[in-house]
């Protein structure tokens, strides 16, 4: 097969939709479009049953019941329900929540806002393998603490957090323990009871579905979790989250979910022979080549690597026909480069030559033996136009610098 | 973000890149950034005492495309003017030529003072101010 450019391998970003699952949301558009809230007459009941057929599908690829899926409009949305639903639901019960310096903005700005009501939020700092360990959750939580949340998989680094040692230890205390499992579920093995969890957030277009659709697990039992809703309406969702269902996207999580549990396997193996054979092509031929996070309690489809004395954008431009991302601070707004890389102590200028790359179901040998090629040349190009690779070579410590500032 | 054709042409064809012999008394070399920052520059200029022209500069450049193009082009600019018309290049110039966005402001600012830079530690070099040689440079 020929190769395609330019390459996706930012998968972490956002997925294609699998064609069966946009094969599967078509006839909603066009045919079948009715509400799921229409009670009386055929349009209504179609769309219902697809939406119980859908709650089915993602319930089934975590090991929950229909009652406990929440469709809502993303894993953003379902992390804000989650924690401020639970903030206003215990707040009579305790005003302290934990989570963790490496989640995401989605959780972090909603402990944030949170804060500014009079809640305390303990954050936890990562190790420098971006994980956190069960006994610091355990020492944090306190007579007042209503929640603990923690991410499954860490989008940038893709590490792995100890999620059901984390959910043991909630459970013993009786704390409520939300994950943000958005880049995880789909991809390993999830099941709500083996590890205790009583909130999930789940997105659909980081698994092969479509975009603005999620979902959050709500558990129903053992014990029994109540929310105080964000959006008030006409009651849908068991009064959790009110709207008109967005049947084609749930339609479309729900095909995504399936293939995910009936592929699972195959898929991640592929996947992580994939990201192994560029981990190595790109180790092994490039020298000051390091790895962000656990090496090997990862996603089977994250890379994160930094490679020493080059700038992350100016490599990124350098293989611009490969989709891949940075954690430079030329790469966002804010200037400031990756808060998860710091918060693993990776030094600034180590988090500025951050590469992450995505592989996906889609990936293909050809694409990653092309990447690896364009890597090692655009990285050896810019080390030759870069004045810190000549000082190392010359033997400068550059730690020693002196440096004079901007 | 997507880049200007001119920073697009200056990255993958920067002009001047490379050294020149640090220790010769006519070279001056700025060393500006910091890779914390994630900008390094080194700019060198080659001067004619006898006519006070810049007839030769190099660079090298850590950071993003634009940090790379900034200097590429501050290299291009100081060539065949003299010290004094060197320090008149404004970073505004650099974000004007260049067409650089707002959050790339910063860099045509390390292009300017690595300029200002390279002409302070020719200077010192020369005994032409109060200044001894930069110490930066003089370890890079």
């Amino acid at each position: 097969m020929a190769l395609k450019l330019p390459i996706y391998m930012d998968y972490h970003a956002t997925t294609p939709c699998d064609p069966r699952v946009f094969e599967a949301m078509a006839p909603y558009f066009t045919e079948m479009f009715g509400n799921a809230a229409s009670r009386n007459h055929q349009f209504g009941w179609q769309a219902e049953e697809a939406i119980e057929n859908a709650r089915k599908q993602v319930a089934d690829l975590i090991g929950a019941t229909s009652k406990e899926i929440v469709f809502t409009s993303g894993a953003t949305e379902s992390d804000n329900l989650a924690i401020k639903g639970v903030a206003d639901m215990y707040y009579e019960k305790g005003d302290h929540i934990i989570t963790v310096v490496t989640e995401h903005k989605a959780v972090l700005d909603t402990c944030k806002k949170l804060e500014k009501r009079g809640f305390k939020v303990t954050y936890l700092p990562v190790g420098s393998d971006g994980l956190i360990s069960p006994d610091d959750v355990k020492a944090a939580i306190t007579d007042k603490t209503i929640l603990v949340s923690v991410m499954h998989a860490n989008n940038e680094i893709g590490v792995l957090q100890p999620i059901g040692e984390i959910g043991r230890v909630c459970k013993e205390r009786g704390v409520l323990f939300h994950t943000d499992a958005t880049q995880a579920v789909g991809k390993l093995p999830f099941d709500v009871n083996g590890l205790n969890v009583d909130l999930v957030s789940i997105s659909a277009h980081k698994m092969y579905g479509p975009k603005g659709i999620g979902a959050l697990y709500v558990r129903r039992k053992n014990p029994r979790v109540m929310l105080v809703p964000m959006i008030d309406g006409g009651g849908h969702e068991r009064g959790m989250r009110s709207g008109t269902l967005n049947v084609t996207g749930i339609v479309g999580l729900g095909k995504a979910a399936e293939i995910a549990r009936a592929d699972m396997e195959s898929d991640s193996s592929r996947v992580f022979s994939l990201r192994e054979r560029l981990r190595k092509g790109i180790m092994d031929e490039i020298p000051d080549v390091y790895i962000n996070g656990h090496a090997e309690q990862r996603l089977a489809g994250n890379l994160n690597v930094s490679f020493a004395y080059v700038e992350g954008e100016s490599l990124l431009m350098g293989i611009s026909d490969i989709a891949v991302s940075s954690g430079s601070a030329c790469t966002s707004a804010s200037l400031e480069p990756s808060y998860v890389l710091k918060a693993l102590g990776v030094g600034e200028e180590l988090a500025h030559s951050s590469i992450r790359f995505g592989l996906g179901r889609f990936n293909t040998e050809e694409e990653v033996d092309y990447t690896i090629g364009r890597v090692n040349e655009a990285v050896n190009r810019l080390r030759e136009l870069s004045p810190l690779w000549e000082m190392v070579q010359e033997g400068v410590d550059l730690s020693k610098v002196q440096w004079a500032g901007e | 973000m997507a880049y200007s054709d001119k920073v697009i042409d200056h990255y993958n064809n920067p002009r001047n890149v490379g050294n020149l012999d640090k220790k010769d008394p006519n070279v001056g070399t700025g060393l500006v950034g910091a890779p914390e920052c994630g900008d390094v520059m080194k700019l060198q200029i080659k001067i004619n005492p006898e006519t006070n022209v810049i007839e030769d500069a190099k660079f090298k450049t850590f950071g993003c495309g634009s940090a790379i193009a900034s200097s590429s082009l501050a290299t291009e600019w100081v060539k065949g003017r003299t010290v004094e018309e060197a320090l008149t290049i404004k970073n505004v110039e650099i974000v004007k030529e260049l067409n650089l966005p707002p959050v790339k402001i910063h860099c045509s600012v390390l292009a300017e003072d690595a300029i200002k830079a390279a002409v302070r530690d020719y200077q010192a070099k020369q005994g032409t101010t109060e200044e001894k040689p930069g110490e930066v440079a003089a370890q890079a």
